[in-house]
C-alpha cells in the first residue's frame, strides 16, 4: 500500500459532484473509489489516475446528469409578467394603501436624490488636475498650552518654504497668499481687482489650464499676473491681453498669461494671480520679517505634489520634524502641520481659514444620516402596511402554493411587487426633486456658490438603482412573511387573523418611527431656540441701527466726509472689520519685560468707534482724535487681556505698556468690559483696539430715522455718486450678525423640512394602520355596539394600542435627543441656550395630537358605522 | 410493456444480482460478469443498466454502512424484487419452451461437415 497516498484529480470529483445528481452521486463516485484504487495497485498511479478521469467522463449520461436549473429560473422569468400583473392588480385595488406607499416614498427618496447628487457632486470636486489624488497641502493646528488645539487649512510662509526645501520625494510644491485687492488701472477704465499671489510651481502642482504664456516662467517675475479669460475679456475687450499692463497702486504690472477660469469643482476659485515674487520683494522693502514669522499662519497656503514613489506618511514625519524645530524656539503657542489631500478638501474636516469653499464632513454627515432616516421611516411604513394587508393576499399564497409556487417564487413576486412601488415612487421623487432643489441650494449663499446640484445622465441609473435597493430592502420582511405561510392552513382558516396576532414587529417599527419623528421635531426647536438666542445675545455693545459699509480701498477719511452731508446719519467712526460676525484678525503681543507672550485679536478703529458702538470703559479714557500721519502711541484693551499679561486691575493697567511687533510699544489707554468679538462658539481671549484709522476698511453709519430703508437708499446713492467703480456693500450690523449664525438657520430649516417629512409619513402610516384595524375589526365593533358598547368607549378601546405605542416614543425620544444635543452637538458652544422643557412637550403635543387625529378619525368612523349593515352580510 | 422483455445484458445484470445476494453492488457485479462471462464490461455500462433495472421496479437498492475503502462512500446493495424473480422466470420459461420446441435432428447434425 505505498500509494496510498495518490488520490483521485480533484477537478475530476469535482466534475462529477456538478453534473451527477445528488441521489446518484455517492454510489457512484464510491465505485469510482474502488475501481480507482485497484488500478492504482495494478496499473500504478498515472493509470489509475487516467482511468479514473475517462470513467468520470463516460459517466455523464441523461440518467447521471441532474436537471438542468436553468429550467427553474426560466419558470421564474416567465412567471415574471404574472407577478407584474398580480402587483399593478393589487396596487389598483388597494388605492389608498398604495397611495401612502408611494407618497411617502416620494417625498423621502426626492430628499434622498438630493443627497446623491450633493454627495457625487462634493465627491468629484477637485478631482480634475492631473493626479489629484497625489496632491496635497499643509494644514496648521495651533495649540496654546494643553488647550485643545485650533485647526487651520491655511499655514506660514516659512512652513512652506521648508517644506520646498528641506522635504525630499515631492515633484512639485507651490505657496500661495491671498489676497491682494486693489484697484486696477487700464487705460482710463478703472476695475476692481482681487487675486491671490502664487509662486512659479503653481502649475506644477495643479492642472488649471493656462491657454497662453509659459507654465514655467508665466509667474517667475515680480508684478507678473495671469489673468482668467473671463477677467482678460473684461478687462481687454477685443485685444491681446498678453504683454498689456495695469497699473495698480501706483505700480505696474505685466499680464504674463491667461488661465482658463477654474472649473465650478475647483475648490479655491479666483480671477487673476500675481506672482509670488512680487509679495516678496514688497515685504523685504519694509524691513519687518513677521511676514516670514512662524506665527504668521492665517493667510498662507502650502500645496504640493507628491513623487510616484512617495508616501504622504514620509512627508508627514518631515514635517513634524520641521514643526519641532520651530516649535522649540517658540512660547506658550505652539504649531503643528499635518497634510490634508487634495480630494478631501471639499468633504473633510472643518478647518478655518480656507483658501475656498468646504462643505465639510460633519455638515454631510448629519445631511447623510438624516436623508437614511427620512428613507427609513418611508420604509417603515412600506414594509408596516404591506404586513397588515397581507392578511388580504394570504389566500393567494395559498393558491399559488398548492398550484406549485415554491418559497423563492413567492418571495420573488412580492419583493417585484416592492420594487414596482418603489418605482412608481422615483419618478414622482424625480419631480419633487426639482422642485427641492432650489429651496436647498437657497439655504445660504456658501451652499450655492459650492453646489449646483446637476446630474449627469449616469446618475439616472444610480437612482433606479437606489429606488430598487429601496424596494428590495422595503419589501423584504412582508416578502419573507408572506412567503412562509403555509398553503393548507391559509386555505383552511377562514379567518386568518390568527396568524398575524402574533406579529410585535410591527408595533416596534411605529414606535421608532415616532421616535424619530420627535427627535426631528425637538431638534428643529431646538436649533430654532439657539438661533434666536445667538441673535438676543448681550455681545456687550449697542448693534441697533449702525449700517455697515465696506470701503472697497477708498480713503476712509474722504468717503466719511461725503456721508457726513447726509442728516440722518448721527455718527460716523471707522474700524478694520465688522466684529463679531466669525471674522478675525489676531497678532502676536508681548508683555514690556518681553516675557509673557500671547495671540492678541485686533481690532483697528478710530476714536469715534467705542463711544459709537456703547462699549463700556471700566478704567481710562477713549482715544483722542489724531491726525493720520501722528504716530499710534496707546492701545485699549479687553479684561481678559488684563489676566494674561498679570496687569491687574482695570485701574491698575492704566499706563502699562504693551508690545506689538517689534516696533510698536504702546500705552493701555483704556480698559473696555469685555465683549464678543468672535461668534458665541468661542470663548473670550485677549482682544485689543488698536488705534490705526488709517486702516480702515468699514465705515459705522449710526443713522437716526424714521424710514430707515429711505435712508439706506439714500447713502446708496450718495455713495454711487462718490465711487462709480465698486459696487455699494453696506448692511446692518444685526443682518451681518444674523448672517453670521445663519448654520443655525440652515440647520432650522433643514431639520425642519425633515421633521414636517418624517412626521408627513409616519401619520401616513399611522392613517394606514388606522384603517386596516378599522376595517379588521369591523365585525368586532358591530357586535360590541349591539351589546350597548357606546362609541366613546369603542374609540377608546381601538386608539388606545396606537396611544400607547406614541408613548413608548416619547419616553425613548425625549431622554435621547436631549443627551444628543446637551453632550454632542452643542457640547462645543461657549455659549449656547439651555434646552427648555418647552421644546420637549411641545414636539410629544404635536405627535400626539397627529397621532390622535388620524387614529381617532378612522375610529370613529367605525363606531359610528351601523351594526345591521356589517354583520347582515354573515 | 417496456419491462415485460429484458434485454441480453440486463439478464445478466439481473442474474448476477441474485447470485451475489446479499452483497451485489456496483464493482462486485462488474467483475462478477467479468470472470462468468470473460466480457469486457465497463463501470458506465453496469450503472446504466442497474438504473433501468431500477425504475423498471425489477430491483431494489439500500446503502450499506460506510467503509473506509471507497473514499468513505457507502454502497449501494441491489436486490431483486418479486417482479424481477417472476420477470426472470417468465424468461426461462420462455427460453426453456424454446429449447424444447427445438426438433431432435438438430442436435443430431454433423456440424462437422
Amino acid at each position: 500500500m505505498k500509494n496510498k497516498s495518490v488520490h483521485p484529480p480533484k477537478w475530476a470529483n469535482r466534475l462529477l459532484e456538478w453534473y451527477c445528481k445528488p441521489e446518484l452521486f455517492e454510489d457512484l463516485q464510491g465505485d469510482l473509489y474502488e475501481y480507482f484504487e485497484r488500478n492504482l495497485e495494478a496499473k500504478g498511479s498515472r493509470r489509475a489516475r487516467f482511468n479514473y478521469v475517462m470513467d468520470v467522463l463516460k459517466f455523464f449520461k441523461p440518467y447521471t446528469v441532474r436537471k438542468l436549473e436553468i429550467l427553474g429560473q426560466l419558470t421564474q422569468f416567465i412567471m415574471f409578467k404574472n407577478y407584474f400583473k398580480t402587483s399593478i392588480r393589487s396596487i389598483g385595488r388597494n388605492k389608498l394603501f398604495s397611495a401612502i406607499n408611494v407618497f411617502g416614498l416620494a417625498i423621502s427618496m426626492s430628499v434622498c436624490l438630493l443627497m446623491i447628487t450633493m454627495f457625487s457632486e462634493v465627491k468629484n470636486y477637485d478631482r480634475f488636475h492631473a493626479d489629484h489624488d497625489r496632491i496635497h497641502r499643509v494644514t496648521n493646528a495651533q495649540k496654546y498650552l494643553n488647550n485643545e488645539p485650533n485647526l487651520f487649512a491655511s499655514t506660514s510662509i516659512l512652513a512652506g518654504r521648508r517644506l520646498k526645501e528641506e522635504v525630499p520625494g515631492l515633484e512639485a510644491a507651490t505657496i500661495i497668499t491671498r489676497s491682494f485687492s486693489a484697484d486696477a488701472k487700464i487705460g482710463d477704465n478703472t476695475f476692481p481687482f482681487n487675486a491671490p499671489w502664487a509662486d512659479n510651481d503653481f502649475f506644477k502642482v495643479f492642472s488649471f489650464n493656462l491657454l497662453r504664456g509659459d507654465a514655467t516662467a508665466a509667474l517667475s517675475e515680480p508684478y507678473s499676473v495671469i489673468l482668467t479669460d473671463e477677467t482678460a475679456e473684461k478687462f481687454f475687450p477685443g485685444q491681446d491681453p498678453m504683454d498689456q499692463t495695469i497699473l495698480m497702486n501706483e505700480q505696474s504690472y505685466r499680464v504674463t498669461g491667461v488661465v482658463e477660469k477654474p472649473p465650478f469643482n475647483s475648490h479655491f476659485k479666483f480671477s487673476a494671480l500675481i506672482s509670488f515674487s512680487t509679495y516678496e520683494q514688497q515685504q523685504k522693502q519694509t524691513e519687518e520679517d513677521w511676514w516670514l514669522n512662524w506665527h504668521n499662519m492665517w493667510s498662507n497656503y502650502a500645496y504640493f505634489k507628491l513623487d510616484k514613489n512617495t508616501t504622504i506618511d514620509q512627508v508627514q514625519a518631515r514635517l513634524t520634524s520641521i514643526a519641532d524645530d520651530e516649535n522649540s524656539r517658540q512660547g506658550q503657542t505652539k504649531i503643528f502641520l499635518s497634510t490634508q489631500a487634495l480630494t478631501n478638501i471639499m468633504s473633510g474636516p472643518d478647518l478655518s481659514n480656507q483658501l475656498g469653499e468646504s462643505i465639510g464632513n460633519e455638515a454631510l454627515w448629519i445631511l447623510g444620516v438624516l436623508a437614511f432616516i427620512v428613507i427609513l421611516s418611508a420604509g417603515f411604513n412600506y414594509t408596516n402596511l404591506s404586513i397588515a394587508r397581507s392578511l388580504r393576499r394570504a389566500k393567494e399564497v395559498g393558491v399559488r402554493k398548492v398550484v406549485g409556487a415554491s418559497k423563492k417564487q413567492v418571495f420573488t413576486q412580492f419583493t417585484i411587487e416592492a420594487c414596482i412601488i418603489s418605482v412608481c415612487s422615483l419618478i414622482l421623487a424625480y419631480l419633487l426633486f426639482f422642485l427641492l432643489k432650489p429651496l436647498f441650494l437657497n439655504l445660504s449663499p456658501e451652499m450655492q456658490r459650492s453646489l449646483k446640484l446637476e446630474h449627469e445622465p449616469i446618475m439616472l441609473l444610480y437612482f433606479l438603482l437606489f429606488a430598487i435597493v429601496v424596494g428590495i430592502s422595503a419589501g423584504f420582511i412582508p416578502s419573507l412573511f408572506l412567503s412562509r405561510l403555509r398553503a393548507i392552513q391559509v386555505l383552511k382558516d377562514a379567518s386568518t387573523t390568527r396568524l398575524f396576532s402574533k406579529i410585535n414587529l410591527r408595533k416596534v417599527l411605529i414606535v421608532v418611527q415616532f421616535t424619530l419623528s420627535l427627535a426631528f421635531i425637538i431638534s428643529a426647536s431646538i436649533a430654532n431656540r439657539q438661533f434666536k438666542y445667538a441673535l438676543n445675545f448681550d455681545l456687550g455693545f449697542d448693534t441697533e441701527n449702525v449700517l455697515n459699509i465696506s470701503l472697497a480701498g477708498n480713503d476712509p477719511y474722504l468717503t466719511k466726509a461725503v456721508f457726513e452731508q447726509i442728516p440722518e446719519i448721527t455718527d460716523i467712526s471707522m474700524s478694520s472689520h465688522v466684529l463679531s460676525t466669525g471674522n478675525r484678525y489676531a497678532n502676536q503681543a508681548k508683555s514690556e519685560d518681553g516675557l509673557d507672550s500671547a495671540t492678541v485679536y485686533l481690532s483697528q478703529i478710530d476714536h469715534k468707534y467705542i463711544p459709537l458702538m456703547g462699549h463700556e470703559l471700566l478704567a481710562g479714557t477713549n482715544f483722542v482724535a489724531k491726525d493720520r500721519v501722528e504716530k499710534e502711541e496707546t492701545v485699549i484693551v479687553n479684561e481678559t487681556i488684563l489676566n494674561k499679561f498679570k496687569l491687574g486691575t482695570p485701574e491698575e493697567a492704566i499706563g502699562k505698556v504693551l508690545k506689538f511687533g517689534p516696533t510698536n510699544s504702546l500705552i493701555v489707554q483704556g480698559v473696555v468690559k469685555n465683549f464678543h468679538y468672535a461668534t458665541l462658539d468661542s470663548e473670550i481671549e485677549s482682544f485689543a483696539f488698536r488705534h490705526q484709522p488709517q486702516n480702515a476698511q468699514m465705515l459705522n453709519l449710526k443713522i437716526m430715522s424714521e424710514n430707515i430703508i429711505d435712508t439706506r437708499r439714500k447713502i446708496e446713492e450718495a455713495w454711487l455718486e462718490f465711487d462709480e467703480v465698486h459696487e455699494f456693500r453696506g448692511s446692518f450690523y444685526d443682518d451681518r450678525i444674523e448672517a453670521a449664525y445663519s448654520e443655525f438657520e440652515v440647520m432650522f430649516t433643514v431639520v425642519g423640512f425633515l421633521a414636517f417629512i418624517t412626521i408627513t409619513i409616519s401619520a401616513l402610516g399611522l392613517l394606514g394602520m388606522g384603517v386596516y384595524t378599522a376595517e379588521t375589526r369591523l365585525k368586532e365593533i358591530s357586535i360590541r355596539k349591539v351589546l350597548g358598547a357606546s362609541e366613546g368607549s369603542l374609540i377608546r378601546l381601538l386608539s388606545r394600542g396606537f396611544m400607547w405605542l406614541l408613548l413608548i416614543a416619547s419616553l425613548i425620544a425625549i431622554p435621547s435627543t436631549y443627551y444628543l444635543f446637551d453632550s454632542v452637538l452643542l457640547s462645543d458652544q461657549a455659549h449656547r441656550a439651555d434646552i427648555g422643557v418647552m421644546e420637549l412637550i411641545l414636539g410629544v403635543m404635536v405627535i400626539f395630537v397627529i397621532g390622535f387625529t388620524t387614529i381617532g378619525s378612522q375610529t370613529w368612523k367605525a363606531a359610528k358605522s351601523n351594526p345591521a349593515q356589517t354583520l347582515r352580510s354573515e | 410493456m417496456k419491462g415485460t422483455n429484458l434485454g441480453e445484458f440486463q439478464e445478466l445484470v439481473l442474474l448476477t444480482i441474485g447470485t451475489l445476494y446479499p452483497n451485489a453492488y456496483g464493482v462486485g457485479i462488474k467483475d462478477e460478469i467479468r470472470e462468468t462471462t470473460s466480457r469486457k464490461v465497463t463501470l458506465s455500462t453496469v450503472h446504466a443498466a442497474l438504473n433501468r433495472l431500477e425504475k423498471k421496479g425489477l430491483i431494489t437498492s439500500s446503502f450499506g454502512e460506510a467503509t473506509k475503502i471507497r473514499g468513505g462512500k457507502r454502497k449501494r446493495f441491489f436486490t431483486i424484487t418479486a417482479y424481477g424473480l417472476k420477470t426472470l422466470q417468465e424468461t426461462r420459461q420462455q427460453r426453456e419452451q424454446l429449447w424444447n420446441a427445438i426438433p431432435e435432428q438438430v442436435f443430431n447434425v454433423n456440424w462437422q461437415v
